[in-house]
Formats: structure tokens, C-alpha cells, sequence
């Protein structure tokens, strides 16, 4: 946000804040030690809401928990946003001071009365009202979420809606003020700070600028193609209109881990070549052409991975990896001399060096440093600044420093798949705590609390279905069907059910996925599909 | 994707790099330990002081990461003016305080927990409280052969009020079976010296999950989930922060109590390398304790921000992944 690809505050922070926003995450699962800071926030006085259609176990640490119908966060964002302005406790001199665009926000928000977001959310109107004076009042308020937020067709506007709050409020560029969204992979924000973005090159430098590409340009001898390219689901698509011929994966499953299993499935079979590098024989790498075993990067090899408060930390090498199994960099390296490209001996500290070289915002991480100082947090500009606890402070200054942030009108759009007499129930999807996206990892460990897939439905459905807790059922949405056992989960309103991703081989929930994606992030819709649920046996 | 061009370039870097609020100071305390002055924060504990003057003072349920919760009384000092000995780890300082850190009394009291503890717990896998022994010179052998071990259940069994006391013919102790009810941790109470840090950290010091507590009264009490229940029917959520704040290895791995009875558990063979967990995207720093090219034990560094020394049951259990075995073919998505 605001040119800065991550959440602005350190996890310290949260343990010194007034109000938490917790919005669309079940951290207290998906990241339970950012949890353990957030408890200690409670414990210091901090009030969280939590905004979830399942009443899930972060929620049951709230004071508030906002149980909204899936896809429905604009519009209770939105009606936050009018019923602030409308109790006149938006931050005025910051509005001025720091943002463009509040008017037009300002008249589009007429329309989300408390009245209607409770209509669109099914949260009640003096609920929305209670958070929103909370968050407004308060002196630091956090705003933190995961894939509840941006597994959706609109994904971006479901950032924008929130950023809104942040700034109409001043909640941000402050200490114990800000955005966070939570990363779900331990190198996700590692991924993109190292330019692995279609439009960016390391360090948020956009591509499109010829001053960053000369940059790269005189270090690589190469001139760094011009226009932005493909993110994955442009990829995917390109695939099927034969405009992508050949894939190269590194360490990912998408035949598993996409959107509707069924159509991914036919569109890697039309590529002409698929390389699949993996510590495992993944189901992706089944269908390759070539397969690079390769170590696990956490714990047989060396590098740097950074976490959601920007903090990047070493990784070291403690087990060698089994025979045959060669460290990522060294395979690339390989290919790059078949290629015709001598690099030179595979080291992981050189290349860090060369990124700090050509990206501002790490250059003063020095191995030697992040090795003293358990990581440092970006931007960190040379070698003695000791990295931005919370960004945007310059918001503050006087003059403001930079760009002015601007407030982007964004309107409700429900889920693409609506409900019908024929899929009438809403299927999201998440994780639990001790297994991790389609089980590859954590499948060789063995979880006491591990009890396989389950269609998790509230009693009321399972009442009016005649199902029991057990029974396994047919689920069907307009992709495909699956049978699974349904388990009968408190925490789900009538209407509502879920999945994990994590037993992809005994039960596909991808198959009932859709991949409607966001133009702009290109993340799929995984939390909210139409399916039915029918009786096995029973007509 | 970003289209507002404006964000093309990264924002500027601001004029003074963010800090923290401004805490004020604390107030500094003027004290005499062992007889030399010495000037510290207000909010020290006297276990802090005697730190900075390089006094090593013995602690078995005090941790860093840990609220002190002052039940092992192996800390303790004597206050001038004061009627009992204090613990060093909870007490705060106080101006003008005369504090005597190894006088005869100190010794005596120590030694005399350290034969107590000796007497009724095994301190075979606690080398810290084996070297305190040493240091104060502890016989708990003179308190006689050890009693024969209570039976599988017995002591869990036991009511407030309802013992009998000790005709003297033996050592108490809390000898009993080890409890293996799961495949990631067991339980040797056997070797439990009530020092309250595993039900610290699943509560509100680190887990917030409250799947034990201290039950029973006296030579009784010990640690128990609610109504007793085997871990997999209890809250448990095998985070497994108790075993990490473990002082006497009561609380184990599976892997190392299996290594243990082989005889293959070797800490001389072992390295430990600092990395960081291949799950979510906190960044927990996980040390790996590696034997023979193994992943053997996982702990998490006390002094490091992200942590504090807690993970979570991926991080600390989820590595078997690393070496095999009969796993499924599969890998690391989107998420």
C-alpha cells in the first residue's frame, strides 16, 4: 500500500494498542504466534473485534465479533466509514493534511446506511456502530487480515475499503497505528520484495520506469524486458488460449492449490513443456515433462525469507538434503551455464549482496547485521539505519513528505457465484491449525488433533439436511462433486459451510472451487462457492 | 497490481526514522549486595542486580519469558531486617536494601530444596538442578531409600486430605509411570518438580489455552489437565511451549524419550543451527537440534522478538516432512 508492498507495524506494536481490527483472519490458528502477541495486547487493555462469517477461535478472544455474510466486507466497511463520518469523529486535520480524494468517498458512502449493511451483511446494525466508534475513538487502532479478505473476486477493493478506514481515522503512520495483512507463507513477503511480481523489480521498483530497469540493465549486461508481465491466474489463462507453451515451477502444486481443479488440470495438459522443481513428487510434478529435485530451502540450504512485519532473517543449512537433492540456486545455476551463461559458483550471501546492490530498500541488511540483530526490518537504506519499525510516518510530517494517499471509493460486490435453489449453500474455505495448505508438509507429521476432511455445516442446516455428524455426504457445486463426511460446527450460521485444502488426495475441495480471480491481484475466489449437499443413497 | 502510477516508485524515506513513544526513565535504586553498591532501575528484581554484579543465582522455575511465579524458593537471599529469606527472582528493589547472596543461611536453605527435590523427583535428565546440588553440597540420600513408585493413576487419584503421613521407613517420592498418550510429547512426571512453568505458558504467559493446571494440595499436588483426561481429550493444542520452558525434561519429545531408551539420544553428536519455520509467514526462529543428520528436537531462541522463545505445533512438531518416510507425494501451494 501507498507504494510499499507490506504491513506497516511491528508485531510489538500490537501488544501497546488500543483497538484491533481483526478482519477475515483466524489468526489464532493460521498464525498462532502473531496471535501470541495480539493476546498480550488484550491482556493490556486492547479491545478486538473480530469480522469472520464463522465464529472461529480468534473470535471467541473478541468483544465484538462481527459475523458478516461472505462478501459482504465492503459493505460493512463502507457503513463503518459513513457512520463515522456521520458521528463527525473522522480525523480532519490528518484528511487534510495527508489524503485526496475525501469527498468523492465521502458522497459514495451515502448510500451504506447501518440500515443497509445490515441487510447486506446480517450483522446487526448497533454492532457495526459499536466497532465503529471504537475504532474511530480510539488513540492507536491496527487493522490486521489474511485470505478472508483477499480470497475474493474483488480482492483489491477489499484492501481499498480498509485502507479507507485507516486513513479517515489517522490510523496509520503512527506507532501502534496501521494496516497489516498477515502473510500466509513464510516467504510470501520475501517474494514479492524480491520483485517475484509481474510489474515489479526488487524493492517495489516498477518495471515500467526506465530509470530502475537501466539500473538492472548495467549490472546483468541485459536489457530487462519493458512492460509488466503475466501473474498467475493471466498465466493459467494464457494457457488455454495456447499463448503460454511451457511452465516452469518452482516449489508449488497448482494442480492442487488452484481454484477448480477440474479446469487447471486441462490447462497444464496443454502446455507444451512443464518443468516442476520440489523436495516432493507433488501431483504437479506427475504431469512434467522434467523434474528438478530440489533441498528444502528452510533447513537444507542457505538464504533469507522475510515475515509479515517485514523483518528479513536467515535461513541456515542443518541437515544435508537426501542424494540427488541440490539447493534451488544451484540447479538454477546449472541451467543458466546449459544456457550459455557461466555465473560462477552458486552462493547464497553473493547474491543477497548483488540484491542489495541494486534495491534501496535493503541495502544496509548485510549478512553480518542479520546475523547480530535476529533479521532487520525493511526499508533498512544503509548500514547503520536500523530499519522502519512502522512505515509511513511521513504522512506526518509537516510539510507531508511525498505523495498525498488517496481515498478510493470501492462499492459492494457480492461473491460472482450467487445462491440458487439448486447450490443453496455458501462452501469457504481456510485453514486449521496443525496442517498447511494441501498437506504436503505437514502430512509426515503425526497431529493428535488430525481428523481428516469434513464438510463443517451449523447444526440448523444439518437439522433441516437430516444429516449426522459423520455421515458422509455429496457435495456439488457447479464444477464438480466430492463426498465427504459432514462434522457439525457451532461456529457456522445457517447457510454456511467449509473446507480445508489440506487432504487433497482423499477429498479434492478444489474441485468445488471456482477460480473467479481478481483482475488486478489475479487471487482466486476459494472463500465462496455454491454447492448442494445430498444424502448418499437417498433420492 | 498497483495502476496508481504515483506508486510506481517506492514512498520517500521520511525525515527521522519511526521509534517507539518515549518511556520515561525509570528511577534508579541505590542498594548493597554481598557489600558492594550497586545502582539499578527501580523496576529491577533483585535477581536482575545480582546479575549485572555477575552473581550466578540459582533458579529452576524463573524463566525470562515467564511471569515469576516464586514457588521453587531456590533464588532466595537474605534482606537485612527482613524475617525470611526472599526470592531474588520476583522480589523488586528497594532503596538502602542490604541483601547477603551466599551467607550460610542462604546456603543452608538451598541446599536443603535441592535435597528435598533430589529426594522425591528424578533429576536424571535435569542437569541444571544436578549442578546446583554440586554447588551446595546436597546429600538427599540421607533421607533414605527411595519409596517404591505409585502405580499407574495413583497419584492423579489422590483427594485433598485424604494421605497418610509418612512413617519415615522411606523417601517420599513422585515416582510413577511415564504418561505416552500421543505420538509428539510425553509426560514423566516422575520427574516433575512443581516449578508451575508448563502451566505458565499454556496460560497466559504464552498459549492462552489453559489445558493444565496444578491440582491437588501438599505432597499431592501435581500437574494435570482438567478432570485428568488423556492430552488428546483435553485443550491441548501441542504447541508444546511447556516442553520448551521445561527445566528437568519431564516434559519430552517423543523422539527424545524413544532416542533415550535406545540409548541413541547423544548431545555431544548433536549441532543446533538457527533457521526459520517453513510454515506461516511470522517468521518464528526455530532451532533445529540435529543428530546424525536428523532433526531430533526443536526449540525456539528465548531472546528473539518474533517468539520469545513459544512456536506453535507446525513449527515445533510439523519437520518430519524433511526425512521421508511414508509420505504422500505433495507440495507447497499457493496460500
Amino acid at each position: 500500500m501507498f507504494g510499499a508492498g507490506g504491513g506497516t507495524n511491528s508485531y510489538r506494536e500490537i501488544e501497546e494498542t488500543d483497538v484491533i481490527l481483526l478482519w477475515g483472519s483466524n489468526a489464532r490458528e493460521t498464525h498462532p504466534i502473531f496471535f501470541h502477541h495480539l493476546l498480550k495486547g488484550i491482556h493490556n487493555g486492547a479491545r478486538l473485534y473480530a469480522i469472520d462469517p464463522r465464529r472461529t477461535s480468534s473470535a471467541r478472544w473478541a468483544d465484538g465479533w462481527l459475523g458478516l455474510d461472505i462478501g459482504s466486507d465492503i459493505a460493512l466497511a463502507n457503513a463503518v466509514a459513513r457512520e463515522i463520518i456521520a458521528a463527525g469523529l473522522e480525523n480532519r486535520e490528518f484528511i487534510e493534511h495527508a489524503t485526496t480524494g475525501f469527498e468523492a468517498y465521502k458522497q459514495a458512502l451515502e448510500p451504506y446506511t447501518l440500515a443497509y449493511a445490515e441487510k447486506e451483511t446480517g450483522v446487526p446494525a448497533h454492532a457495526i456502530r459499536e466497532m465503529a466508534h471504537a475504532y474511530a475513538k480510539a488513540d492507536r487502532a491496527l487493522i490486521c487480515w489474511t485470505l478472508g479478505i483477499t480470497e475474493h473476486h474483488n480482492a483489491v477493493d477489499n484492501v481499498l475499503a480498509l485502507i479507507n478506514l485507516s486513513l479517515l481515522t489517522g490510523h496509520v503512520g503512527r506507532y501502534g497505528c496501521g494496516l497489516n495483512p498477515l502473510r500466509g507463507q513464510n516467504n510470501v513477503q520475501g517474494g514479492g520484495d524480491m520483485g517475484a511480481l509481474p510489474d515489479r523489480l526488487p524493492g517495489f521498483q516498477h518495471v515500467e520506469i526506465a530509470e530502475y530497469r537501466e539500473k538492472f540493465d548495467r549490472l546483468w549486461g541485459v536489457p530487462v524486458p519493458p512492460k509488466r508481465g503475466w501473474h498467475l491466474s493471466e498465466m493459467l489463462e494464457a494457457m488455454e488460449h495456447g499463448t503460454f507453451r511451457a511452465l516452469y515451477v518452482l516449489g508449488e502444486n497448482p494442480l492442487q492449490s488452484e481454484a477448480d481443479q477440474a479446469l487447471t488440470r486441462h490447462r497444464l495438459e496443454s502446455l507444451d513443456y512443464l518443468i516442476v522443481q520440489d523436495i516432493f513428487l507433488t501431483a504437479t510434478a506427475q504431469m512434467a515433462d522434467v523434474v528438478f529435485p530440489a533441498a528444502a530451502g528452510w533447513c537444507e540450504s542457505d538464504g533469507t525469507v522475510t515475515n509479515s512485519e517485514r523483518r528479513v532473517q536467515r535461513v541456515r543449512k542443518a541437515v544435508e538434503p537426501p542424494a540427488g537433492a541440490r539447493d534451488d540456486i544451484a540447479i538454477l545455476y546449472d541451467l543458466a551455464r546449459r544456457l550459455g551463461h557461466d555465473w560462477g559458483e552458486p552462493q547464497a550471501e553473493a547474491i543477497w549482496d548483488e540484491l542489495r546492490a541494486l534495491s534501496p530498500v535493503h541495502a544496509g541488511m548485510s549478512y553480518a547485521r542479520l546475523e547480530a540483530e535476529h533479521g532487520l526490518q525493511w526499508p533498512c537504506y544503509d548500514d547503520t539505519h536500523p530499519g522502519e519499525l512502522f512505515l509511513h510516518s511521513r504522512l506526518w510530517e509537516r510539510p507531508v513528505l511525498g505523495p498525498r494517499v488517496a481515498f478510493h471509493a470501492v462499492e459492494h460486490d457480492p461473491p460472482v457465484e450467487r445462491l440458487s435453489d439448486e447450490f443453496p449453500l455458501r462452501l469457504t474455505t481456510g485453514r486449521r491449525l496443525d496442517d498447511y495448505n494441501t498437506g504436503v508438509q505437514t502430512s509426515g507429521y503425526a497431529s493428535p488433533m488430525r481428523r481428516g476432511e469434513s464438510l463443517d455445516m451449523s447444526p440448523e442446516d444439518a437439522d433441516r439436511l437430516g444429516v449426522r455428524s459423520g455421515e458422509v455426504v455429496r457435495v456439488t457445486s457447479r464444477r464438480g462433486g466430492i463426498e465427504v463426511p459432514v462434522r457439525i460446527d457451532e461456529a457456522l450460521r445457517p447457510g454456511l459451510t467449509f473446507m480445508t485444502p489440506h487432504f487433497q488426495d482423499e477429498v479434492a475441495t478444489n474441485i468445488l472451487t471456482i477460480d473467479a480471480t481478481d483482475p488486478r491481484s489475479g487471487t482466486a475466489e476459494f472463500k465462496a462457492a455454491a454447492i448442494r449437499v445430498e444424502r448418499l443413497g437417498v433420492t | 497490481m498497483s495502476t496508481d502510477t504515483v506508486w510506481f516508485r517506492p514512498p520517500p524515506r521520511p525525515s527521522h526514522t519511526p521509534q517507539p513513544p518515549e518511556q520515561p526513565e525509570p528511577a534508579s535504586v541505590d542498594l548493597t549486595i554481598d557489600g558492594q553498591a550497586v545502582r539499578v532501575p527501580a523496576d529491577w528484581t533483585i535477581l536482575q542486580a545480582c546479575g549485572s554484579l555477575g552473581i550466578d543465582t540459582p533458579t529452576l522455575c524463573y524463566l525470562e519469558n515467564l511471569t515469576p511465579v516464586n514457588v521453587c524458593r531456590i533464588c532466595v537471599v537474605e534482606l537485612a531486617g527482613a524475617r525470611t529469606l526472599v526470592p531474588a527472582c520476583s522480589r523488586v528493589v528497594e532503596p538502602g536494601m542490604d541483601i547477603r547472596t551466599d551467607s550460610p543461611r542462604v546456603r543452608l536453605s538451598r541446599k536443603m530444596v535441592l535435597e528435598f527435590l533430589g529426594s522425591s523427583v528424578d533429576l536424571s535428565t535435569a542437569p541444571q538442578a544436578q549442578a546446583y546440588a554440586a554447588r551446595y553440597g546436597a546429600c538427599p540420600e540421607r533421607y533414605g531409600q527411595p519409596h517404591a513408585p505409585s502405580g499407574p493413576g495413583e497419584r492423579d487419584a489422590r483427594e485433598p486430605g485424604h494421605h497418610h503421613a509418612p512413617d519415615g521407613s522411606a523417601a517420599e517420592t513422585v515416582a510413577q509411570p511415564v504418561k505416552v498418550d500421543n505420538d509428539l510429547y510425553i509426560r514423566d512426571y516422575g520427574k516433575c518438580i512443581l516449578c508451575y512453568k508448563c502451566v505458565e505458558a499454556c496460560g497466559t504467559d504464552a498459549q492462552n489455552t489453559f489445558a493444565i493446571a496444578v491440582a491437588g494440595r501438599g505432597f499431592d499436588a501435581r500437574i494435570s489437565t482438567e478432570g485428568n483426561v488423556p492430552l488428546p481429550d483435553s485443550a491441548c493444542v501441542y504447541c508444546g511451549n511447556c516442553i520448551g520452558v521445561c527445566p528437568t525434561g519431564a516434559l519430552m519429545f517423543r523422539s527424545e524419550f524413544e532416542l533415550r531408551k535406545q540409548g541413541q539420544w547423544d548431545e555431544s553428536r548433536q549441532t543446533r543451527t538457527d533457521t526459520i519455520c517453513p510454515y506461516c509467514g511470522v517468521g518464528c526462529t526455530l532451532s533445529l537440534h540435529v543428530q546424525d543428520n536428523r532433526i531430533v528436537k526443536v526449540t525456539s531462541p528465548l531472546d528473539v522478538e518474533v517468539t520469545h522463545g513459544h512456536l506453535c505445533i507446525k513449527g515445533r512438531f510439523g519437520f518430519e516432512f524433511v526425512h521421508g518416510g511414508d509420505l504422500k507425494a505433495d507440495a507447497n501451494p499457493e496460500g
